[in-house]
C-alpha cells in the first residue's frame, strides 16, 4: 500500500488493530461472556444449555483446527477423544470415584495414550489413507464402548453425579459450570495460540507445507507431529470430560462416525487456520442446526445444501469471507 | 465344519456386496480424485426406490430394474447439479460437501418415504434353499447374489478392460489433464462415471434389500465398510477393492461366527459374549489398520499416483 498522505497513513494503521476478523472475535468472546445473564434476564434455560454445548464443542474443535488446519493432519476420527474423556467420567463415577480431579486427569491422559498409539501408527500414512486410518480407530474405539456391557452397551449410561470439585466449585450450578467451560475455552484458545506461534508449531506447520524439506533441513518431523497429535487428542479428552458433565449421560453414539464428520464440519465452516474459526464455525453450525430444527421437522433439508455450498462457494470458511483469504 | 463353509459362503457373499460399493468409490476416487460421503445415499436410494417399484409393479424383477435405471440417473443429476463443482478442490472440502449431501439424502428419504422402515418380499421361488454340500442348505437367494456379483464384476473388467470407454476411463485414473488436453469430452466421462459409480451402490442396495431392512441410515455403515475396503486395496484400484472387498467380508463374517467361541475356552460366558461382540465389529479396522501400517498405501497401490 502505498501512503498517499501522513493522515491517511495514521488511519489506515488505527484500522489495522481493528480488523473486521478481531471485531467479530470480540463480539464472539462478549455475546458468549453474557449469555448466563441473557438467560437469567430472559428465562430461556435452553439457551445457557445450547451455549454450554457451543463452548464444549468448540474445545473439540479447536483440537482438532490444531491437527488439521495447522498441522495438515486431517483426522476422521477426532469424536473418538470426546467418547474416551466422556467414558473416563462416566466408568469412573460408576465406579463411585467421583472427584473431578481423578475423573478429569483420567479422561485427558487416556485420550492423550489413545492419540499417542493412532498417532504413532496413523502417521507413517498420507493423504486419504490417514483420513481412513483414523476413522478406522475411531470405529474401533465405538464398537469397544458398544462391547461395554456393564457401562450400559449400546443404549449408554446415565451419570448420576457430575465430577465434584469441592464446595467453591459447583458444577451442577449451571452457571459456574458454563463459565468453567468458557474459562477452559480461553485457556484452550491461548495454549493452541502460542502452540501454533513457537518454533514448536512453526515446525510443525512447515512440515504441513513441504515435510521432505523440513526432513533435509534436520527436524524429525515424524515425532514434531506425533506430540501435536498427543496435545490434540489431550484437549479433546477435556471436551469429553465437559460434555459427559454436561449431558449427565455417555453413550457410543456420541463417537459415531457422524460425530467426527460433524467436528470437520464446524472446523472448516469456521475456517481453518484462524485461530477463533473453530469456535465460529461450532456456534454457527449449532445454532444453524437447532433453529432450523425449530423451523421444520425437515431441517436437514436446509443444513445439508448449505453445507454444500459452503463447501463448493466458500474457500476459507466464514473466516475467508470475513478476510478474504483463501486456503490452498 | 458345514458350519464354517456355510460362514465361508456369508462372508463371500457380504464381499461381494461391499465390492459393488467399493467399486464405484474407487472409480470416483481414481478418476475424480473425490471422497464421496453420499455414496452411501445411493445405495440407501437403490434399496428404496426396488422396494417402491416392485410395489407398484408387482414384480421383483421389474422393481429392480427400474430402481438400477432410477438410481443411475439420479446418480448423474447428483454429478451435474453438485458434485462437479468440487472436483479440484481439498479433500477437506469434498468431506463438508458430501456430508452435506448425505444429511440431505437422508431427510429427504425421511419425507418422501416416512421414518418407518420399508420391506422387500422376494419372489417365492427365490426363497428356497438348495443343498450346496451334503447336509449344508444355503438360501438360493444369497447365492444368486454371489453369482450376479460375479457376472457383474466380470462385466466391469470387460468395459473397463476391453471398451473404448474404458480405455478412456484407465486414461483418465492415471492421468486427468492429458486426457482432456488430448480431446476428450472429460466433463460427459466424468458424469458417466459417477452414473456407474450410482448405479453399483444402487444396484448392491437393491441387492440387500430382501435380507435387510430398508430404512434410514442404511448406507452409513455399509459406506465406511466399503471405504475400508477401498483402502485395504489400495485407492482407485478395482482390482484392489475386489481382492480387498473378499478380505473384508471374510474377516468380518468368520470374526463374528468364531471370535465369541474361540474367547469361550479361555474366558466366561458373558465376558466372551460381550467382548466377542466388540472384538468381532472391530475385526475389519484391525485388518485396515495392519494393512496400512504395513503398505500405507495399500495391498494394490494404484499406478502413477
Amino acid at each position: 500500500m502505498s501512503p498517499k498522505s501522513e493522515a491517511s497513513v495514521k488511519t489506515d494503521r488505527s484500522l489495522h488493530v481493528f480488523t473486521p476478523r478481531v471485531a467479530l472475535n470480540l463480539a464472539v468472546l462478549v455475546a458468549l461472556a453474557g449469555v448466563p445473564a441473557y438467560a437469567a434476564f430472559t428465562g430461556d434455560d435452553f439457551a445457557l444449555t445450547l451455549f454450554t454445548r457451543v463452548v464444549i464443542l468448540a474445545i473439540a474443535a479447536l483440537s482438532l483446527n490444531l491437527i488439521m488446519g495447522f498441522g495438515g493432519m486431517v483426522s476422521f476420527g477426532h469424536a473418538a477423544y470426546l467418547g474416551i474423556g466422556g467414558y473416563a467420567v462416566g466408568i469412573l463415577a460408576k465406579e463411585g470415584i467421583g472427584s473431578g480431579f481423578v475423573q478429569w486427569s483420567v479422561a485427558v491422559g487416556a485420550a492423550a495414550f489413545y492419540a499417542l498409539v493412532v498417532g504413532a501408527l496413523s502417521l507413517r500414512t498420507r493423504g486419504v489413507y490417514f483420513i481412513m486410518i483414523t476413522l478406522a480407530f475411531a470405529q474401533m474405539i465405538y464398537y469397544v464402548a458398544i462391547g461395554l456391557d456393564r457401562y450400559g452397551g449400546d443404549d449408554g449410561l446415565t451419570i448420576y453425579h457430575r465430577s465434584k470439585f469441592g464446595a467453591a466449585l459447583d458444577l451442577s450450578n449451571r452457571t459456574v459450570f458454563y463459565y468453567l467451560c468458557f474459562a477452559l475455552l480461553l485457556l484452550s484458545i491461548y495454549l493452541v495460540w502460542r502452540i501454533v506461534n513457537s518454533r514448536f508449531g512453526m515446525v510443525v506447520q512447515g512440515a504441513r507445507s513441504n515435510e521432505r524439506r523440513m526432513r533435509a533441513i534436520g527436524f524429525p518431523t515424524f515425532r514434531y507431529r506425533l506430540v501435536c497429535f498427543v496435545i490434540a487428542g489431550a484437549m479433546c479428552g477435556l471436551a469429553g470430560a465437559l460434555l459427559a458433565n454436561h449431558t449427565d449421560f455417555i453413550s457410543p453414539a456420541m463417537m459415531h462416525w457422524t460425530r467426527s464428520g460433524d467436528l470437520i464440519v464446524m472446523v472448516v465452516l469456521g475456517g481453518m487456520q484462524a485461530m477463533f474459526g473453530p469456535l465460529i464455525g461450532a456456534m454457527t453450525f449449532l445454532i444453524l442446526e437447532e433453529g432450523l430444527s425449530r423451523l421444520t421437522e425437515y431441517s436437514n433439508l436446509i443444513l445439508g445444501p448449505f453445507l454444500l455450498v459452503v463447501a463448493i462457494s466458500m474457500q476459507g470458511g466464514i473466516d475467508g469471507l470475513i478476510v478474504g483469504r483463501r486456503y490452498g | 465344519m458345514l458350519y464354517f463353509f456355510e460362514q465361508f459362503l456369508n462372508g463371500i457373499q457380504l464381499g461381494m456386496l461391499l465390492f459393488l460399493l467399493a467399486a464405484g468409490l474407487t472409480l470416483i476416487f481414481g478418476i475424480m480424485d473425490l471422497i464421496n460421503l453420499a455414496h452411501g445415499s445411493l445405495y440407501m436410494l437403490g434399496a428404496y426406490f426396488a422396494a417402491s417399484f416392485a410395489d407398484w409393479t408387482g414384480s421383483f424383477v421389474l422393481g429392480a430394474l427400474l430402481a438400477l435405471v432410477t438410481t443411475a440417473i439420479v446418480g448423474m443429476l447428483l454429478e451435474v447439479i453438485a458434485v462437479r463443482r468440487l472436483y479440484g478442490r481439498n479433500h477437506l472440502d469434498h468431506v463438508l460437501g458430501t456430508f452435506g449431501l448425505l444429511l440431505f439424502f437422508n431427510e429427504l428419504v425421511r419425507l418422501i418415504w416416512g421414518p418407518a422402515g420399508m420391506t422387500l418380499a422376494l419372489p417365492s421361488e427365490m426363497l428356497k434353499a438348495v443343498e450346496v454340500l451334503p447336509g449344508l442348505f444355503y438360501p438360493l437367494y444369497r447365492l444368486v447374489i454371489i453369482g450376479v456379483t460375479l457376472i457383474v464384476a466380470a462385466l466391469m473388467y470387460l468395459l473397463i478392460m476391453r471398451t473404448r470407454l474404458g480405455m478412456l476411463i484407465r486414461a483418465g485414473a492415471s492421468n486427468r489433464e492429458m486426457v482432456g488436453a488430448l480431446g476428450v469430452n472429460i466433463k460427459l466421462l466424468y458424469t458417466l462415471v459417477f452414473g456407474l459409480g450410482a448405479a453399483l451402490a444402487g444396484f448392491a442396495g437393491l441387492m440387500q434389500a430382501p435380507i435387510l431392512t430398508v430404512q434410514i441410515g442404511m448406507g452409513e455403515n455399509i459406506l465406511i465398510a466399503a471405504f475400508v475396503v477401498v483402502t485395504i486395496g489400495g485407492i482407485g484400484s478395482i482390482r484392489g477393492a475386489f481382492v480387498a472387498s473378499l478380505l473384508v467380508g471374510l474377516a468380518d463374517t468368520i470374526g463374528r461366527a468364531f471370535v465369541p467361541d474361540v474367547l469361550h475356552t479361555f474366558l466366561s460366558e458373558a465376558a466372551s459374549s460381550s467382548l466377542g461382540r466388540a472384538l468381532s465389529s472391530m475385526m475389519i479396522y484391525l485388518v485396515m489398520a495392519l494393512v496400512l501400517v504395513a503398505r500405507p498405501e495399500g495391498l494394490f497401490p494404484a499406478a502413477g499416483k
